[in-house]
């Protein structure tokens, strides 16, 4: 731990103020979203205590305020805070949940493809390069079509978070694949590799031992990276009504919500998720921006 | 004597990291004259392609000049803004590396790199130019130089291509060469062509040259005066004939006697024990005492300053006199 | 201990399937070593000399068996090289020194983790007190401290690591080591030690080298017998003494002419001309044909075949007819 702290990358973290705020308005969000049933002001699931006739409170600030409800509620009482503290925690889940099932299936690819080369390579890669061109979106719009047709509705509804994961995943994966490939193509090719080789490591033994740790470095720049674009796939597909289950309300659900209110005056339903989703996507891509750079020997 | 082209007065260069202030170089003088080839030798890290670096102004940050003077024929040229500076660059002080593709435009013909060279830096049109550029070719050896004056770098061998850039170094007439490995990537064969043709061009043209090498045999084949650097300064600088046969420094001594010979057999090589210090870590006093076979307390000490030693320079506590 | 008979290694330089076809090009094929033969008796070394791209490196993979060769085969100690390497017992007995004292070693690993690697991948020493307290014997034998192995690679010096490599090598008690290029990215003072290191380890443990360099002078101070490569083939091979003191072969003579003189004679030397043609399209004949002094149009036409010349195994047409 201590080799932590004298290491090139904290020095180089503590000199970047707009990295240090990022880390810190990350930390909060996600913070703030696990740990949501312990510090939401309200449980926004919790059918009793919803108030029909606190429906439609505005912020706290304006005249009809409510201190009950700092950020207002919406046309069923719920307080806006809390929803979107419970709502954050179901983005953020699918955005990690998403984001490691495309590392790993990136990496193994990357991997196999980079350190087999020959027909695996060029099989592998080909694959990528198809996923490449379909559009997350589509692909995930594809996949959540064929379970719904596939399977009744109850069990649709609960492995719903499962399969919007696996729909981002699949259509992220071929990003870590390309960049795996292209460093496992420089590591094997390093004498600390052939030096393994020749005392006759098996190929998954030099894969996992060697290869692996050293192409690593640029996996969690792009993971970081990644995991914004996977909130925001996320919310677009909750937004366009085909992912999280209603009974488990993303930001991009409530987002959507909102939005038959907006014409109607009743703004903070839909702007307060808005603004949260922005908040926490730019601070996790700032991270994710200074993790390159920091990682980058070029750049030093 | 004649008055020298190039004077190094003091030089400092200092690199700034989290862990302190690094010093690279520490009071490194030395002069070159007019048509005179001063080599430069060193283990890696002992400063020697820094020296080179600090001369033609191109240090990178967080590396900076931090004391002393680098004087082109009596002017200084260490405290010049960046587009003085590269003016002097172009047409005072040539420059080779290494490694040809760093410094030829892969985009750009051969011989257009060389045009633009010479119409910046002399008071040609382009047809002119374009007639020298096929001289330069023709004098560094490029077999059918007025058909190869339209290729791309890429379409030259690694020996020709460093022969292009010795073209492009020299194509705008500078006084002084530096030459930092200039030889180091190219196969034996080759080195000697290489080495001849710069050590002609350097006699014809009476340009002092600056060459930075860690092969003693170049060297000795083509300096007229060897500075020998250790962790960032000079240990001992003379003419080449007594630095490579009668060193006066022990530091210079060892190299020397660590190379392999080429025409006989010995059972054991006298290397130097232990290897040179990081720059973080300098020992006090002298640099090399920890290495040294003659070492002695004032050596852990006090650092020793260049002295006097009969036909050599040498910073070292057993040339003291009084 | 090795024997390699007729060895070859093609690659395959050719642009993708498609692109090939566009351009309607044939297949490319970069002939890396063309035919190259060696014994190594059991204590001593073989140095194999040559300019870059002449598949001195080549040679080094496939005698440990990183690369299948295209052609030819390899006997290690009297068995063929592929048997031998599918078995642990005989696998142990080769290991191999690299160049790049950078590259070499796995920047994550602890020291002590590199140099176990063989030990736990042979199963040699059992228990982890036992693999550590023969990983500080390695460090001793190569002139470091066992508390080195606590460190990582990046805090130690070139030759350092170079020492680390040796170790790593020595750990499963091997016979036969194939340096490839072990001194050439270290300082002058560092290669005397790492030399003398290796012929110290050689003369206390009887150790077989292949020792693969570009530079002859080094070559002199380690080799039992030298072969010179030009363009995949061994031009001329002989005893070290032999070779230093009689070059038969022209390119041999030029290579040693071509060495900066450092006892600065004066003597004023005729570098050899031209350059190093491409193993894509090697001339026909002998390939040193373009550059050699000595040539004619038999040079030109047919491939000159390795004759004894005194002690020397000469492949050269002039020598063979006394031109030379």
């Amino acid at each position: 731990m201590r080799a932590f702290f004298d290491s090139d990358l904290w020095w180089s973290f503590t000199r970047s103020r707009i990295t240090v705020a990022s880390a810190i308005v990350a930390f909060i969000c996600i913070g703030g979203a696990f740990m949501a049933p312990l510090l939401a002001p309200h449980d926004p699931f919790d059918l009793a205590s919803l108030q029909l006739m606190d429906a439609f409170t505005p912020p706290i600030w304006t005249a009809e305020g409510n201190p009950t409800y700092p950020l207002g509620t919406d046309d069923q009482g719920r307080d806006v805070l809390s929803a979107i503290m419970y709502g954050a925690r179901v983005s953020l889940f699918v955005g990690f949940a998403a984001t490691i099932f495309a590392t790993c299936v990136g990496v193994l690819v990357g991997l196999l493809a980079g350190y087999l080369g020959g027909t695996a390579d060029a099989l592998l890669m080909r694959i990528a390069d198809i996923q490449l061109t379909f559009p997350s979106i589509l692909v995930a719009l594809l996949v959540d079509g064929i379970v719904r047709a596939a399977l009744p509705r109850e069990v649709h509804d609960q492995i719903a978070l499962f399969v919007v994961v696996f729909a981002i995943g699949i259509s992220e994966w071929p990003k870590f694949a390309r960049t795996v490939r292209g460093s496992t193509l420089v590591e094997r090719n390093k004498e600390y590799v052939l030096a393994a080789r020749v005392i006759g490591l098996s190929k998954a033994k030099i894969m996992l031992q060697h290869v692996l740790p050293n192409v690593l470095g640029p996996v969690l720049v792009i993971g970081t990276l990644n995991l914004a674009l996977a909130i925001l796939a996320e919310a677009t597909l909750s937004f366009l009504g085909v992912g999280v289950p209603p009974t488990q309300p993303s930001l991009g659900t409530l987002i959507r919500i909102g939005n038959d209110f907006l014409f109607s005056g009743e703004w903070w339903i839909t702007i307060f998720p808005g603004v949260a989703l922005i908040v926490m996507v730019l601070s996790v891509n700032l991270l994710g921006d200074w993790l390159r750079d920091a990682l980058n020997p070029k750049l030093r | 004597m004649t008055a020298p082209l190039l004077e190094v007065r003091n030089l400092r260069v200092e690199f700034h990291t989290r862990r302190g202030t690094l010093t690279a170089l520490n009071d490194v003088s030395l002069t070159i004259a007019p048509g005179e080839v001063l080599g430069m030798v060193g283990e890696s890290g002992a400063g020697k392609s820094m020296t080179g670096a600090a001369i033609i102004g191109l240090i990178e940050p967080p590396g900076r000049i931090a004391a002393g003077q680098v004087l082109l024929d009596g002017r200084r040229i260490d405290n010049l803004r960046y587009d003085q500076m590269r003016q002097v660059r172009g047409r005072q002080i040539g420059a080779i590396f290494q490694d040809p593709l760093t410094t030829l435009n892969p985009l750009y013909t051969v011989g257009r790199q060389l045009v633009e060279t010479i119409t910046t830096h002399l008071p040609l049109n382009p047809a002119q130019a374009r007639k020298r550029a096929i001289e330069w070719l023709e004098m560094v050896g490029i077999p059918a130089a007025a058909q190869r004056i339209d290729s791309y770098p890429h379409e030259f061998s690694g020996g020709m291509r460093q022969r292009v850039v010795i073209a492009l170094a020299l194509c705008a007439e500078p006084r002084l060469i530096v030459a930092d490995e200039p030889t180091t990537a190219l196969d034996v064969s080759i080195q000697a062509q290489v080495i001849a043709l710069l050590k002609r061009l350097a006699r014809e043209k009476g340009t002092a040259m600056l060459l930075v090498t860690h092969d003693m045999g170049v060297i000795a084949e083509t300096a007229d005066r060897v500075a020998v650097m250790y962790a960032g300064r000079i240990a001992e600088i003379g003419p080449v004939r007594d630095i490579v046969k009668a060193p006066n420094h022990p530091y210079t001594a060892g190299l020397m006697a660590s190379i392999p010979p080429l025409d006989r057999r010995v059972d054991k090589l006298a290397a130097i024990e232990g290897s040179m210090p990081r720059l973080s870590a300098i020992p006090p006093g002298c640099a090399y005492n920890p290495r040294c076979p003659r070492v002695f307390d004032r050596c852990v000490r006090e650092r020793p300053d260049l002295l006097d030693a009969g036909t050599t320079r040498a910073a070292c506590w057993l040339h003291a006199h009084g | 201990m090795l024997e390699a008979n007729d060895l070859a290694r093609y690659f395959d330089v050719s642009r993708p399937a498609l692109q090939r076809l566009i351009a309607r090009e044939p297949r490319r094929t970069l002939r890396a070593v063309d035919g190259v033969s060696f014994t190594i008796p059991k204590g001593q070394t073989l140095s194999l000399v040559g300019e870059s791209g002449c598949g001195k490196s080549t040679v080094a993979r496939l005698v440990v068996g990183l690369y299948p060769p295209s052609d030819g085969t390899v006997a290690f100690d009297n068995q063929p090289l592929s048997v031998a390497r599918a078995d642990p017992a005989q696998r142990q007995r080769m290991q191999m020194i690299f160049q790049d004292p950078y590259a070499s070693l796995n920047p994550r690993w602890r020291v002590r983790d590199i140099i176990a690697e063989p030990i736990r991948a042979f199963k040699l020493v059992d228990g982890k007190d036992a693999i550590l307290a023969r990983v500080g014997q390695l460090l001793t034998q190569v002139g470091l401290a066992p508390a080195d192995g606590e460190k990582f690679p990046h805090e130690f010096s070139g030759g350092q690591r170079q020492r680390i490599s040796i170790a790593r090598a020595l750990s499963s008690n091997p016979e036969f080591l194939v340096c490839d290029e072990p001194t050439s990215a270290l300082d002058v003072s560092v290669q005397a030690q790492i030399l003398n290191l290796m012929k110290e380890l050689q003369r206390s443990l009887g150790l077989t080298y292949l020792f693969i360099s570009h530079n002859l002078a080094v070559v002199r101070q380690v080799s039992d017998r030298v072969g010179v490569m030009y363009l995949g083939r061994i031009v001329e091979q002989a005893p070290a003494e032999t070779l230093f003191t009689t070059p038969r072969h022209p390119y041999t003579r030029a290579l040693m002419e071509a060495i900066p003189d450092l006892d600065m004679t004066g003597r004023t030397r005729i570098p050899v001309g031209g350059e190093v043609p491409s193993p894509i399209s090697p001339p026909s004949g002998c390939a040193f044909h373009p550059r050699c002094p000595l040539a004619n149009d038999r040079c030109k036409a047919e491939r000159p075949l390795a004759q004894p010349a005194g002690e020397s195994l000469v492949a050269c047409h002039a020598v063979e007819e006394g031109r030379g």
